[in-house]
């Protein structure tokens, strides 16, 4: 019984969160409620993110999964809505940034809050990887991020492989 | 198969397996748009009037450079875990060498972006595809890991993801438990550029790999397979391949 008051609590508070509703007035603490960190800029003057934030609140799942199969199958490569975007915005780029690991990170925020796990950063940099990826005849210098990102051992797989006919 | 792709494998059979003929029948379907040249606004489909293909000529390949192989792993944030075998892999070197006259040859051997791909007919969940433009890719989002494709690619061009990894680089997304495979740097075509290992290997001077638009009479590599002969590897396969070779 006392679970399940805690479990509708929680859910009171999810829905209200998600309602931009002031859950403080069921709550009556602040503290119950995930910490997010600030965004690092404006979409525009009017608004703060790529759609209403109560919008963005309830269905930025369906943006990025919509974006997702555009631009994978059809090769379409429009910034708004891409995943990369929301990480290079809502997380920042400093070296001791938090991981998704943490309820500190943007995403994890919310979503360890609301016991919604995502496996996106299986795959995905969950952190802002924002310098052109330098090549490595180019001469381009590599930036700090960058040489965080490469491997330290060179690559094993780079040994030739022989067929002889016979 | 619909009717009209058995009469096109009929067709290529009858005239043969050389690489001249396949040529001939896949790289001119009378589609002439000399604009994608440019790069395609990112609000754009791509289409099938592109076929984005490479030619990689054996005889300028240099024996014992890796310098496209070292690119594609710099480019894609390829890690090793010091295990051959099963460190991923997108292009690798294969050197050749006749038993009976000694005479060696070295290549760069990719995913060969077939027009009839064996990974995407056995995939069971669609995640490998060939995009419209003849690119072939798994999405990860989709794949399940069975490894169904490897065992079909006849080129063993994929490789399967057995660690977890972090710090992706944000164009090339990887991840356990799912299986890659050279995407011909999708990512800067989309954007104009050539695919990095081209990039390298002209950088170095030894511009053995050509890569553009097969569909585009005007691009250097239809020029330059409408000039020379070429061959597939396995074109027995009858894959199409979007890979062709000079001097083997
Ligand atoms: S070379 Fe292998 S992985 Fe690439 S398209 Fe052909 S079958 Fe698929
Ligand atoms: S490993 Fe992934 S891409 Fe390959 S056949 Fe299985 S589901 Fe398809």
């Amino acid at each position: 019984m006392q679970n399940l008051m805690q479990t509708s609590l929680r859910i009171l508070l999810a829905l209200s969160v998600v309602a931009g509703l002031p859950a403080a007035a069921w709550a009556g603490d602040d503290s119950l409620l995930p910490v997010v960190p600030q965004a690092q800029d404006r979409y525009s003057k009017t608004q703060g993110c790529v759609e209403p934030t109560t919008e963005m609140r309830k269905n930025h799942m369906e943006y990025i999964l919509h974006q997702r199969d555009e631009t994978m199958h059809r090769g379409i490569r429009t910034r708004q809505y891409s995943l990369e975007q929301c990480i290079n915005c809502h997380v920042s780029d400093a070296p001791d940034a938090p991981r998704v690991s943490s309820d500190e990170h943007f995403c994890n925020s919310c979503h360890s809050y609301a016991a919604v796990s995502i496996d996106c950063f299986q795959c995905h940099a969950d952190r802002p990887v924002k310098t052109p990826n330098p090549h490595a005849l180019s001469g381009h210098a590599k930036s700090a991020n960058q040489a965080a990102v490469l491997p330290a051992e060179p690559h094993q797989a780079l040994a030739t492989e022989v067929i002889s006919n016979d | 198969m619909t009717d009209n792709a058995n009469i096109d494998t009929y067709r290529r059979r009858f005239l043969g397996n050389t690489a001249t003929a396949i040529a001939g029948l896949s790289v001119a379907p009378g589609v002439f748009l000399h604009e994608v040249a440019q790069a395609r606004p990112a609000d754009e489909a791509v289409t099938s009037d592109v076929r984005w293909g490479m030619l990689i000529d054996t005889n300028k390949c240099a024996n014992g450079c890796t310098d496209c192989v070292t690119s594609c792993n710099d480019e894609h944030g390829l890690t090793g875990h010091g295990r051959p075998e099963t460190d991923a892999q997108w292009i690798r070197k294969v050197d050749l060498r006749d038993k009976q006259t000694g005479h060696t040859q070295s290549l760069p051997l990719l995913c060969q972006h077939c027009e009839h791909p064996p990974c995407v007919d056995v995939c069971p969940t669609g995640a490998s595809f060939k995009r419209a433009d003849g690119i072939v890719l798994v999405d990860k989002h989709i794949c399940i890991g069975c490894r169904y494709c490897m065992m079909a690619c006849p080129y063993k061009a994929r490789s399967f993801i057995h660690e977890a990894l972090q710090d992706q680089l944000p164009h090339a997304p990887r991840g356990k438990g799912t299986v890659e495979s050279c995407t011909f740097c999708v990512h800067r075509v989309d954007e104009g550029r050539t695919p990095a290992c081209v990039e390298a290997c002209t950088a170095e001077n030894h511009n053995a790999m050509v890569f553009g638009d097969i569909n585009d009479p005007d691009s250097e590599i239809a020029m330059q397979l409408k000039q020379h002969s070429s061959r597939q590897i396995r074109a027995d396969l009858n894959l199409n391949t979007g890979v062709r070779y000079r001097g083997i």
